[in-house]
């Protein structure tokens, strides 16, 4: 126990001990799939690219490893062309 | 009967040939016929360590290939009748390794010695594989820092997959030697404690060895720490885990060095 503790300022070492904890929670529970990012990318992009054209640098993703919970964050910057040949297509199933 | 150890870590620098050149020699004093086989190819380093650099003739991949018989490549440690050690490879790489040849050889080492102490190289691939595959136990050295906790994770998953044991549905006994670990810094929550990383590995603890400036000189003149100064911290840490492998059970203290009072006075801050 040093002044620092008593004064509500976390020890470096309790940071380490959480991170820790919290990453390996989930790499643990990736072991065997650790190519999930991936393969969950790869079809999303393929789902879209059925109706929309996708340049490929334009897709951003991310991931969170959170407590509990993570989330994956896919955006995609879909180009004003593409995004009228949907509208256009729906307009034509529309009719 | 023979048991085979591996000494493993995942990450590099964390202490496995100080480990092993330190557990061998203890169980040899001890009285049991124990060979260090080094599994580091193109980087071995335990030869070294062991003092015993300039004897080196044969290595493991000259015994796997046939080109060499086991006891021409066994070199006998000059210290202790009962100490020997089989050498990496400086020059080929580790695909020189074949699996079939490395199970040979482990076959042969496991009729000559009472305990087997293979020097894992760092990282997961094939050559830490092949170093944990024929292993009964297994000690697993981490650093109380990040990085080497998150590796030792990744490896005791492997010596939960890769190995013969696992693959027949047995299990790897596994320890943890704690390595530099400095009792002031984790008290100032500096550091990882010893509760926090055996609390996230969940595996049992084998030793705790202090931070010390005997390590680097025992590797400066090429013994191992245990033999070079049976008395200082770590050396005693080491003896302490030895005897914990052969079953004995010996309280964990966590040894700290023995200073004179004027080595207080004037030595404050020695490491």
């Amino acid at each position: 126990m040093t002044l620092r503790n008593i004064f509500g300022k976390r020890s470096s070492s309790a940071v380490a001990r959480e991170r820790l904890q919290l990453i390996l929670a989930h790499e643990r529970a990736e072991t065997g799939r650790p190519d999930l990012v991936i393969t969950l990318r790869e079809e999303i992009l393929e789902v879209i690219a059925k109706h929309v054209s996708v340049e490929r640098d334009k897709v951003k993703i991310t991931l969170d490893r959170g407590e509990g919970v993570s989330t994956l964050g896919v955006d995609i910057e879909l180009p004003l062309s593409s995004a009228k040949k949907l509208t256009a297509e729906k307009e034509k199933k529309a009719a | 009967m023979a048991k085979v150890l591996v000494v493993t870590s995942g990450k590099g620098g964390v202490g496995k040939t100080t480990t092993t050149a330190a557990l061998g020699a203890a169980l040899a004093q001890g009285g049991s016929s124990v060979c260090v086989v080094d599994f580091d190819v193109g980087l071995r380093n335990l030869d070294l360590i062991m003092g015993a650099e300039r004897r080196v003739v044969y290595d493991l991949i000259n015994v796997v290939n046939g080109d060499a018989k086991l006891p021409q490549a066994l070199i006998k440690d000059k210290r202790l009748d009962t100490l020997h050690l089989l050498p990496a490879s400086q020059t080929r790489d580790k695909d020189a390794l074949t699996d079939e040849g490395v199970s040979r050889v482990m076959d042969e080492l496991r009729e000559k010695f009472d305990w087997v102490i293979c020097d894992s190289p760092a990282g997961i691939e094939r050559g830490a594989q092949l170093a944990m595959r024929h292993a009964d136990v297994a000690v697993v050295v981490t650093n109380p820092e990040v990085s080497s906790v998150r590796d030792s994770d990744r490896i005791i998953g492997l010596l939960d997959s890769k190995t013969v044991r696992a693959e027949k549905g047995e299990t790897v006994d596994k320890h943890l030697i704690l390595t530099r670990y400095d009792p002031a810094r984790a008290d100032r929550g500096d550091m990882l404690k010893t509760e926090d990383v055996l609390e996230i590995l969940s595996i049992p603890l084998l030793a705790i060895i202090p931070e010390s400036q005997e390590v680097l000189k025992a590797s400066n003149v090429g013994c191992p720490v245990t033999l070079n100064n049976p008395l200082c911290a770590p050396a005693r840490a080491y003896a302490d885990a030895a005897r914990r492998l052969k079953g004995e059970t010996v309280p964990m203290a966590m040894p700290t060095e023995r200073k004179s009072f004027l080595d207080k006075i004037f030595m404050r801050r020695a490491a």
